[in-house]
């Protein structure tokens, strides 16, 4: 037995070419899960039966001399706020346990018909709320750097995932930074693509105006390949995006020569640690170096996006999150009446967060309050957006800080709600924006543990923003290279 | 706006969200939100007068489709995943305040 790549695009090949066979690829990924997810938690649920058939039919399409497709083989994980039809879906929530949908969603199909092996469903803050994977019903997942600290959130388990090895792929959701801020602690690449690029179905919402399926990988290639796969419309999303999918993977080695980056100023500042604010910089020289030309941009709005995010975002899950009654799926807890179900059903079945997200919201949508708090929030909004314009009309591309610090320890911020959200201050505006943005990994901090820095493009500006991801992928210092 | 939080306000949201909180929680969380309120408070020095609202990033307004017959989720499928059923439909307790 041949060993078994690292990356997706390896193990692709060799699968593809015969060279590998997919039941090896899996039995080696299965046996690291088994020896290692039991400190790290990455998985709700890994899909061994399924996946052993999945392999085995991409074997067989081999042996027949059919190509399986790009992801032939690939072991691939999948957070648990997304439909696998007859596969137990949680959202790391108790009032979804043992629910099994009626259908896969499109990511899910796309990934699937790419020959690619759903490997497992991995823990998530419950209903995607949160930035420590610490509010989840089943225990929190922990960072394979190091197991006394976070590995952020909320698709955690996603990030984990690919950072212990027991996946080179996985997917997650993005709404405030999910996607990206656990990438930048765990020491992977993750891409929030535009909004409406990745067809939502299937996707559990949480806040439908902000919400994005992305990819994690430990390569920029592999997280191309990804994006390349799951994208494309869909009719089945009416947000989704009519217009032909980019070849990110062509892009990669054109450079940076003559683009024009911005480092936005109010994202450098106060709030932001000194070794990450350092490495954001650093990145920036090794753009330079590359042949951008680096400026600072002001993008003030950007400031607000916190303020704005955690009414807009609440507002919607209040109204998404409607749907847990207790009549139609997921848990039910008995009462007379069915409004007294319905209270009984939702008080048991959501956690803390949940419920504190859900009354944020109700009681900014609430009568006497809406144009205080919703409405004023949406027309921050718009500032966001026109501010981003204005910088994207002197830049092709802005470059900021990922997440503030580096993986903070448990227990750190679950005492204080507004000092864990302060951790999607950087996150937060491209989501507002629908822009696409994407983390990756530029050395550690002062503690070693990895930093993430973070490119933002304009709407569909993908192809860009991967070009500049390579350039810093092979510029970026060791994660044990000592700190200066 | 917030003239700072209150805990009757909180009570009368949690009845409107069909949750049911222990007098500490109604004390916790009326903390907590007036504190994320607060802090929301910063966009008060912006000048919002004439500005729109975004309510989602795209610019869309009707997404019209051909009404072409498709086959949707199985319905012993979905009835399989609820609490309860009879007759081949979602069962639930008595509504409209009747005797159970």
């Amino acid at each position: 037995m041949s060993a078994i790549p690292s990356t997706a695009l390896e193990i692709a090949a060799a699968v593809r070419s015969g060279e590998l066979s997919a039941r090896e690829v899996l039995d080696g990924h299965l046996a690291r899960i088994d020896a290692q997810d039991g400190e790290i938690n990455a998985f709700n649920l890994v899909m061994i039966d399924e996946a052993r058939a999945a392999a085995a039919a991409v074997d067989a399409q081999v042996a027949a001399g059919e190509d399986p497709g790009p992801l032939a083989g690939v072991p691939l994980a999948l957070k648990d706020n997304l439909c696998t039809r007859g596969i137990p879906t949680t959202c790391s929530s108790r009032i979804l346990e043992g629910w099994r949908p009626p259908y896969d969603a499109t990511v899910v199909q796309r990934v699937n018909a790419a020959g690619a092996i759903s490997i497992g469903k991995t823990n998530l803050d419950e209903f995607a709320m949160g930035s420590s994977t610490e509010n989840s019903a089943f225990g929190p997942t922990r960072n394979p750097r190091d197991t006394s600290r976070v590995p952020g959130g909320s698709s955690g388990g996603s990030a984990a995932a690919v950072a212990a090895g027991f996946a080179p792929l996985s997917l997650g959701s993005d709404t405030g930074g999910s996607i990206r801020q656990p990438a930048a602690l765990c020491g992977v690449v993750g891409v929030k693509p535009t909004y409406g690029m990745v067809s939502r179905y299937g996707l559990i919402a949480f806040a439908s105006s902000l919400d994005q399926i992305g990819p994690f990988s430990t390569t920029v290639a592999d997280s191309a390949l990804l994006l390349e796969t799951i994208a494309g419309y869909d009719g089945r999303d009416s947000t989704s995006i009519d217009a032909p999918v980019p070849s990110l993977l062509e892009s990669l080695g054109q450079g940076v020569d003559g683009l024009r980056v911005g480092l936005v100023t109010e994202l450098m500042g106060e709030g932001i640690a000194p070794d990450v604010a350092a490495r954001v910089r650093q990145a920036a020289d090794a753009l330079t170096a590359a042949g951008a030309q680096v400026g600072e941009v002001s993008v003030p709005a950007a400031a607000y996006g916190l303020s704005a995010y955690y009414l807009i975002a609440p507002a919607e899950a209040s109204s998404n999150l409607a749907r847990y009654d207790g009549v139609r799926y997921g848990m039910r807890v008995d009462a007379p009446t069915t409004a007294e179900m319905n209270a009984a059903t939702r008080t048991a079945g959501f956690g803390d967060e949940v419920k504190r997200r859900i009354m944020l919201g109700t009681y900014a949508l609430s009568a006497g309050y809406y144009d205080a708090y919703y409405g004023k929030a949406l027309k921050v909004r718009t500032l966001i957006v026109r501010d981003f314009e204005k910088a994207y009309a002197d830049f092709d591309l802005l470059l900021t800080p990922t997440s503030p610090t580096t993986a903070f320890k448990f227990g750190d911020k679950t005492a204080d709600p507004l000092s864990m959200y302060l951790n999607d201050i950087c996150t937060i505006p491209t989501n507002l924006a629908g822009h696409p943005a994407m983390s990756v990994p530029f050395g550690g901090g002062s503690d070693g543990m990895p930093v993430g820095v973070q490119l933002l493009a304009p709407a569909l500006g993908e192809s860009t923003m991967f070009r500049a991801a390579a350039v810093l992928e092979a510029a970026a210092p060791a994660l044990d290279e000592v700190w200066s | 706006m917030s003239a700072r939080l209150t805990r009757d306000n909180v009570a009368k949201v949690a009845d409107l969200a069909r949750l049911n909180l222990s007098e500490a929680e109604l004390e916790r969380y009326t903390e907590q939100l007036g504190a994320v309120l607060d802090h929301a408070e910063d966009v008060a020095s912006l000048d919002l007068d004439g500005v729109p609202p975004t309510a989602h990033p795209l610019p869309l307004v009707n997404v019209l489709r051909d009404d072409v017959v498709v086959e949707g989720v199985d319905r012993e499928e979905v009835l399989s995943q609820a609490p309860s059923v009879e007759d081949r439909r979602f069962r639930v307790p008595a509504i409209l305040g009747e005797e159970p």
